[in-house]
């Protein structure tokens, strides 16, 4: 295994790689291909021409719904997600350091919020909204459904985070004087903004893409994969393809952003400790 | 957090000095109100959108109704003809047969890419990079990834075109899409990261001494493998493996979506129910479906115990 020579496992599991890969991104990529089909082209190949006619298409508003106001909404949704996850688990994951009444309990509410399917989370918001005489909305009900889907996540990279932070540099803030809340304030939190801004992605990257548990607590004005699932069943023309395309390059380009961010973060860091040194 | 921190050091201590007696209770009341308080925005969430919400479900599951409105009641009805009715027997097979292929298929592809991960790619700024090439498909949308398969697998889809055209077969295979094979095809390629991600973890924290060592004690590839590698990856399995089951078993949109209309899922039949707003016997069906789910997920955590593995 850690041999010089590379063996014929090597080469069979490279092989089993790249074709985990392609099986990862090649349909993704097919669907990038026909959005770009001419105006006369079908949902399949062979492309009838290049043109940029169905994402055109995507933006008169007769044609496919609300497509503008669905990705407005999604968008304000994932970012209100991702700025609670973050919150909601850095503050649960630092009274997780010590033991408290009722943390067992709450771990497992955590856990439990991963594994209840979330038609389920979905049904059961629905009904207590419907009985409260409530109406649910995507900034309410909708919201709260969101966050039992990325609390849970956010809560887990915080305890990774956690358990590989070196609580020496605390106490070393101590011992210098700090209070409790600047040795927060510029200890702990800039050694833990690279993940944090991990657990703000995943929140926005989950919210965004969050089909079953708004299926139910959304109300009247859909969310951009309530209105994607609507074109499967009423959509025959590639500019289902054209939109397609534009959500994952959206999400690829918050994916980047995120990653060029940490990067950048490491980078600094390291300059500023070559420095100090 | 910030006014009580700032509480906790009236007037701002210079440092090394020992604090007044009042600052020194007010930490102290600080540090046992804390955890509470700093807990509190994750527990109420969970409370108000999670618990109550499962608990009326619980309640509604008991209530009748007929076809235009939902009666509060105590009856056990909805239980009763769900569980006396084939229909729904049948599908949980299907359900727990989708399930059960799509465990075995991402167990094998989710070791074997992170074995290579783990201990064939040397250079950890390459581990990282070929890492994020399979996570980042996950972080896009499912539907848009389930939709991706069409062109892919119709009847003159991608494969079958290139079959035909190399001559492999004649005519167009039917049962590339809107099948139980499409189903299961989606459901891997959803999730299939969600078994690569933990064992790579567990993967990744094996001490490289134990492999060295059973090699030198004259153990073949394989035999490291099997059992080395196996055993000490057991609970990235047991994690990646409650993740697959519980978001199969729980699934509605994949097989909607993917089999055409042609099968059926719990998670189907319950927004099925839905939709037509027979909302109890949806809320008797979804509390059995929990329970079988918590009862898969009680049966994997006797390999592992979760809270170590963090």
């Amino acid at each position: 295994m850690s041999d010089a020579k590379r063996g014929l496992s090597f080469y069979l599991l490279a092989g089993f790689f790249g074709l985990f890969v392609l099986f990862l991104y090649g349909p993704t990529i097919t669907i990038l291909v026909l959005s770009f089909q001419g105006p006369e082209g079908g949902l399949t190949f062979p492309m009838n021409g290049v043109s940029t006619h169905w994402f055109r298409n995507l933006f008169e508003q007769q044609a496919v719904g609300d497509f503008g106001g669905s990705f407005r909404r999604s968008i304000a949704l994932a970012l209100v997600v991702m700025m609670a996850t973050v919150l909601f688990s850095l503050l649960a994951g630092f009274a997780f350091r010590r033991r408290f009444r009722g943390s067992d309990a709450l771990f497992y509410l955590a856990v439990a919020s991963l594994i209840v399917p979330s038609i389920l989370v979905s049904l059961g918001i629905g009904l207590l909204f419907n009985i409260l005489g409530l109406e649910p909305t995507w900034y309410g009900s909708a919201l709260g459904a969101h966050l039992t889907w990325t609390l849970p996540f956010g809560l887990l990279i915080v305890f990774a985070i956690f358990n590989r932070f070196n609580p020496a540099y605390e106490e070393a803030a101590r011992d210098l004087g700090a209070s409790p809340w600047q040795t927060v304030r510029h200890v702990v939190l800039p050694i833990l903004l690279p993940s944090l801004i991990g657990v703000g992605m995943s929140g926005f990257t989950l919210s965004y893409d969050e089909f079953a548990r708004t299926l139910m607590t959304a109300g009247s004005f859909n969310t951009l994969p309530l209105e994607i699932y609507g074109m499967t069943t009423n959509v025959t023309t590639p500019v289902l393809y054209a939109l397609g395309s534009l959500t994952t390059l959206f999400s690829f380009t918050m994916i980047g952003l995120c990653l060029l961010a940490v990067v950048g973060l490491r980078r600094r860091r390291l300059r500023q400790s070559l420095r100090a040194a | 957090m910030t006014v009580t921190a700032t509480q906790a050091t009236p007037g701002h201590v210079p440092s090394g000095q020992t604090q007044p007696g009042g600052g020194a209770v007010h930490a102290r009341r600080w540090r046992r109100v804390a955890p509470y308080l700093q807990a509190a925005p994750l527990a109420v969430t969970l409370i108000l959108f999670l618990l109550i919400p499962i608990l009326t479900i619980l309640v509604v599951s008991f209530w009748d109704y007929d076809s235009v409105r939902v009666i509060p009641d105590f009856v056990l009805t909805n239980y009763a003809e769900l569980l006396t009715s084939p229909v729904t027997w049948k599908t949980y097979l299907n359900t727990v047969k989708f399930a059960a292929l799509t465990w075995a298929i991402t167990l094998v592809i989710g070791f074997a890419v992170a074995y290579f991960l783990a201990f064939h790619i040397r250079s950890t700024s390459w581990q990282m990079v070929l890492f994020l090439v399979c996570t980042i498909p996950f972080w896009t949308s499912n539907i848009i990834r389930m939709i991706s398969w069409i062109p892919f697998l119709g009847r003159n889809g991608l494969l079958n075109s290139t079959l035909i055209a190399a001559g492999v077969i004649d005519q167009p295979l039917e049962f590339l899409l809107f099948s139980d094979f499409s189903v299961v095809l989606a459901y891997v390629h959803l999730n299939a990261l969600f078994m690569v991600v933990p064992i790579f973890n567990s993967m990744m924290r094996i001490d490289r001494a134990l492999v060295e060592a059973a090699r030198d004690a004259g153990a073949a590839g394989w035999q490291v493998v099997w059992n080395v590698i196996l055993p000490l990856s057991k609970p990235g399995i047991a994690i990646g493996s409650i993740f697959v089951v519980t978001l199969v078993m729980g699934d509605f949109i994949t097989v909607r979506l993917m089999s055409g209309g042609q099968s059926a899922s719990i998670g189907l039949m319950i927004a099925n129910e839905i939709s037509l707003l027979q909302y109890p016997a949806a809320a008797a069906n979804a509390v059995i479906l929990l329970a079988v789910v918590l009862l898969m997920v009680a049966a994997m955590l006797r390999v592992v115990d979760i809270r170590k593995e963090l």
